[in-house]
């Protein structure tokens, strides 16, 4: 027993904890005390232990549970444990609750936890559905309505879409440009582990006295500054999931700049590598300053710092500046890895070359950089001066002309090709219509008097669902089965997957679509009841949001039956050039025995004899060449 | 068929899709009554916005369906391979260039269309709004009433005459959004914010906040109530000589607010 306390893993992750519940008491404790805060009965205080022990909490589980282990030996001068490579490769499930620096088991640890929290925060909206099937209902009070919104958002956001991608591109980067794992694989299990703890703060705040953090995803000062102690669980959980995504995108950058086998060039890397390399320098860039306008809230609600308080010379407006500043580069952030699962599947499903290559992958560069210079036309009646509409507006009609060239780029692969339109295949095409709308919205919205009337409605509502759902979702269900077989190395079925895709496509159309009428016609967001008028097509929207979530238990099925029992998959189902497809299904504890050799483009479908990598050591020149040969038989 | 049969059946469907898309634009009811020159205007605009983005859309959606039909794999073709084509540097160059143009010049037209809506008229009156939690209040200064400034909870405008509502918050942040007159701006906590509209049609519309202020948020709705001039001015004196201190709402059968 003793060993096992003294060993990671979850019996000295329970103790750590205790033991940052007790140093969260004490700090507190010490500092009202020290402070002068009157009687004892002011000395210890629930809301501030609460408050510094959701940092205090967390870190001690990754303490614990030996997130730090390594670092701590060296930084201690003992002995570090020898690399013996035992934390590579998962033998059984229990492999998987444990601190594991094989990216591939992260990368499956990363994607099963995201689609976790996409069912929880599924449900939630079901739940907000339910509510709002008809004007007035009491299935929820309005608080718990509040949160559940508040949750679902900030759920799908941080704990799904955003690590599903940093997932599936933990799992097949690595395999793409030919390495034996990431950069840091050590800072690769932390930034996983990080997830779950963030997520469970999020959920738990509906425990919190108050209920959950009920302020939106967005949690506007000066409301979040004065909501219950709920809102804190928000603000400091984003530190953890932001955190994360740091990690990750700085391990990606490392990773893809400095590990890629020979001769792979940055133009000879698949778009799948090229979208990750380009989330990720927003993801560094960007992902402070959410944690920045967190930070101003937690010191104004602990601390009183009055950064948002109008009355005491804060200013309202910066926060919204600062949030945005992330929050507009986050949706590229939960776009753009999307585009490059979309790349690889069309290359493939169509057996042609991607359609100017060099431009999809400048594109990608030009949204980041554009990224950058739109935040503003979140604020179009935020009442910060009117002039900084115009430069906002214009750079958010200009974004949209690179997302169109990779959208044409796509169409122009198709065209001639051979398609084979299975499950993945048909979720890129369907995301190339619903993503298509949402761009087009996406654009509408950037015009301002337009936006003026529909800012923060309905409409809003529905351009963000055909951007995320209609977009980012169906190019992870694209990525999934894409790689499926990869990651398991069992094959998904064929039929059950068109059903799921072909009932989420239809009822993803009728749950959202009629969304844009009911904004345009006046129903805002963010409301528990409307007005009567609203209520026909909020009970239609209502009804197709059941289909739509039941079309997900088609997909679950699929996936938990097919990875139990499924058909063994070859190395290599579809074809594919990239080098993730050259290796067995799944791949070996070391991705690689002979280190390959990249020696042309990875999409040269129908250029007859082409290859991308080759794993035999290259021809090797004339003078050296007789050492370098192996002993002829 | 032939490759050139199969385009033209593409392209007659492309064009009825199209047609088909701009008179459904018509058809549908997109927005709650126009009761402001503004809602004339953004709606004007919304209905070119709507009708550039059909052939968009459906050149989209005709490429992909038509790849579908003439493209997809068929028995025997299980190996096969597409042509090698990696690009084309003048069709890049056209789908980058038309988007430019077409996105900067809806652009540009949507400022032309926000000046017009925003031009300060040569007479216009000024109504104060304050958005507390949940409800609105009005104060009508000295100027309209020609007495001390008038505090009401109810919300009377003049037909036909420009208004601009000088908008404040006495707690968090609001959004005082007239769907009726296609416009709103946020109520912020330590500064002033404005808006401005002229109504032109008489009847009583939703005023709705529009940004989630807390509990009560989903039923901060109030009414505005544009009546002619001679209504208004009468509500105004009918309201100063009671001291503003009743509702005041005898002038008029609808004048129920929330």
């Amino acid at each position: 027993m003793a060993a096992r306390l003294k060993a990671p893993g979850f019996y000295r992750a329970g103790i750590f904890m205790v033991l940052g519940l007790a140093l969260a008491t004490f700090l507190t404790w010490i500092v009202r005390m020290s402070t002068g805060h009157g009687t004892f009965h002011h000395y210890i205080d629930g809301e501030a232990i609460l408050t510094v022990s959701l940092l205090s909490v967390p870190l001690g589980f990754l303490f614990g549970f030996g997130g730090f282990d390594y670092w701590f030996y060296w930084a201690a001068g003992k002995p570090t444990r020898p690399e013996d490579h035992s934390g590579h490769g998962a033998y059984s499930w229990k492999d998987y609750f444990r601190i594991n620096t094989d990216h591939k088991v992260i990368g499956i640890q990363y994607t099963v936890n995201s689609f976790i929290f996409l069912l929880i925060g599924g449900l939630i909206a079901m739940l907000m559905r339910a509510q709002l099937a008809s004007p007035g209902s009491h299935f929820v009070d309005a608080n718990t309505y509040n949160g559940l919104f508040s949750v679902h958002a900030s759920l799908l956001i941080f704990l799904f879409i955003i690590p599903v991608f940093a997932g599936l591109g933990n799992f097949v980067i690595p395999l793409m440009i030919g390495a034996p794992d990431m950069a840091f694989p050590r800072l690769n299990a932390l930034s996983f582990w990080l997830l779950p703890v963030a997520g469970i703060m999020m959920l738990a705040s509906f425990l919190a006295p108050g209920g959950a953090f009920a302020d939106g995803w967005t949690a506007y000062a000066p409301l979040s500054d004065s909501a219950p102690v709920g809102q804190t669980f928000f603000s400091i959980a984003v530190q953890f999931a932001g955190a994360s995504s740091i990690m990750t995108a700085l391990n990606f950058l490392v990773t893809i700049i400095t590990m890629r086998a020979p001769g792979m060039s940055f133009f000879r890397m698949p778009l799948l590598v090229w979208a990750n390399f380009a989330t990720s320098l927003l993801v560094v860039i960007a992902t402070p300053f959410i944690a920045a306008s967190q930070f101003f809230v937690l010191l104004d609600r602990g601390l009183h710092f009055n950064f948002f308080n109008a009355g005491k010379g804060g200013d309202v407006l910066m926060y919204q500046h600062v949030f945005w500043f992330y929050s507009h580069p986050a949706v590229y952030i939960m776009m753009l890895p999307g585009f490059g699962i979309i790349s690889e599947v069309i290359a493939v499903k169509s057996r042609k070359p991607i359609f100017g290559y060099r431009m999809m992958a400048f594109s990608l560069l030009a949204i980041v950089g554009l990224g950058f210079t739109v935040w503003a036309h979140h604020m179009f009646t935020s009442g910060m001066a009117n002039w900084i509409r115009i430069p906002m507006a214009i750079t958010t009609a200009i974004i949209a002309v690179p997302t169109g060239i990779k959208i044409f780029s796509w169409l122009a692969t198709l065209w001639r090709g051979v398609l084979h339109l299975d499950t993945s295949m048909l979720f890129a095409l369907g995301f190339l219509t619903t993503f298509t709308l949402g761009g087009i919205s996406g654009v509408m919205l950037a015009m301002i008097p337009f936006d003026i009337h529909v800012s923060a409605t309905y409409f809003v509502v529905a351009h963000i669902h055909y951007v995320l759902f209609g977009g980012s979702l169906m190019t992870i269900f694209a990525g999934v089965y894409y790689w499926f077989p990869k990651m398991t190395g069992r094959m998904y079925d064929e039929r059950l997957g068109k059903w799921h895709f072909w009932t989420t496509f239809v009822f993803f159309n009728l749950t959202f679509a009629p969304m844009h009428i009911l904004g345009l016609e006046g129903m805002p967001r963010r409301v528990s009841t409307y007005a009567s008028e609203f209520s026909g097509l909020n009970l239609f929207i209502s009804l197709a949001s059941f289909a739509l979530g039941a079309s997900t238990l088609v997909f679950i099925y699929n996936i938990v039956t097919s990875w139990r029992g499924g058909p063994v998959a070859a190395s290599n189902p579809w074809r594919g050039m990239t080098l993730e497809w050259q290796v067995s299904s799944p791949p070996p504890v070391f991705n690689f025995d002979r280190v390959p050799t990249v020696v042309g483009g990875p999409y040269e479908y129908g250029v007859p004899g082409a290859v991308h990598g080759i794993f035999a050591p290259a021809p090797a020149p004339a003078t050296a060449g007789g050492a370098l040969r192996a002993p002829s038989p | 068929m032939s490759r050139q049969r199969s385009l033209t059946v593409a392209f007659v469907a492309a064009l009825v899709a199209v047609a088909i898309g701009i008179v459904l634009s018509y058809v549908i009811k997109w927005f709650p009554v126009q009761a402001s020159t503004q809602a004339k205007n953004t709606d004007a605009f919304y209905h070119v916005l709507v009708i550039c983005s059909i052939p968009i859309f459906v050149l989209v959606v005709t490429v992909i369906l038509y790849s579908v039909w003439q493209f997809r794999m068929r028995p025997g073709q299980e190996l096969m391979d597409g042509p090698p084509i990696h690009g084309n540097t003048r069709l890049e160059v056209f789908w980058t260039a038309i988007p430019s143009v077409l996105l900067l010049s809806l652009v540009g037209y949507s400022f032309v269309v926000l000046h017009k809506n925003e031009q300060k008229p040569a007479k216009e009156i000024e109504v104060a709004v304050y958005g507390q939690q949940f409800a609105w209040s009005y104060e009508y200064p000295p100027s309209i009433t020609h007495g001390a400034p008038l505090k009401s909870t109810q919300l009377y405008v003049p037909e036909g005459e420009s208004v601009r509502f000088d908008i404040h918050s006495r707690d968090v942040i609001h959004a005082f959004w007239i769907p009726a007159f296609r416009i709103q701006e946020d109520a912020v906590p330590g500064i002033t914010t404005h808006w401005r509209a002229t109504p032109d049609r008489i009847g009583d519309y939703p005023v709705v906040c529009n940004l989630l202020c807390g509990l009560g948020h989903s039923l901060m709705r109030s009414q505005i109530h544009v009546v002619s001039e001679e209504r208004f001015h009468a509500w105004i004196a009918s309201q100063t000589s009671s001291a503003g201190s009743s509702a005041g709402g005898a002038l008029t059968s609808t004048a129920g607010s929330q």
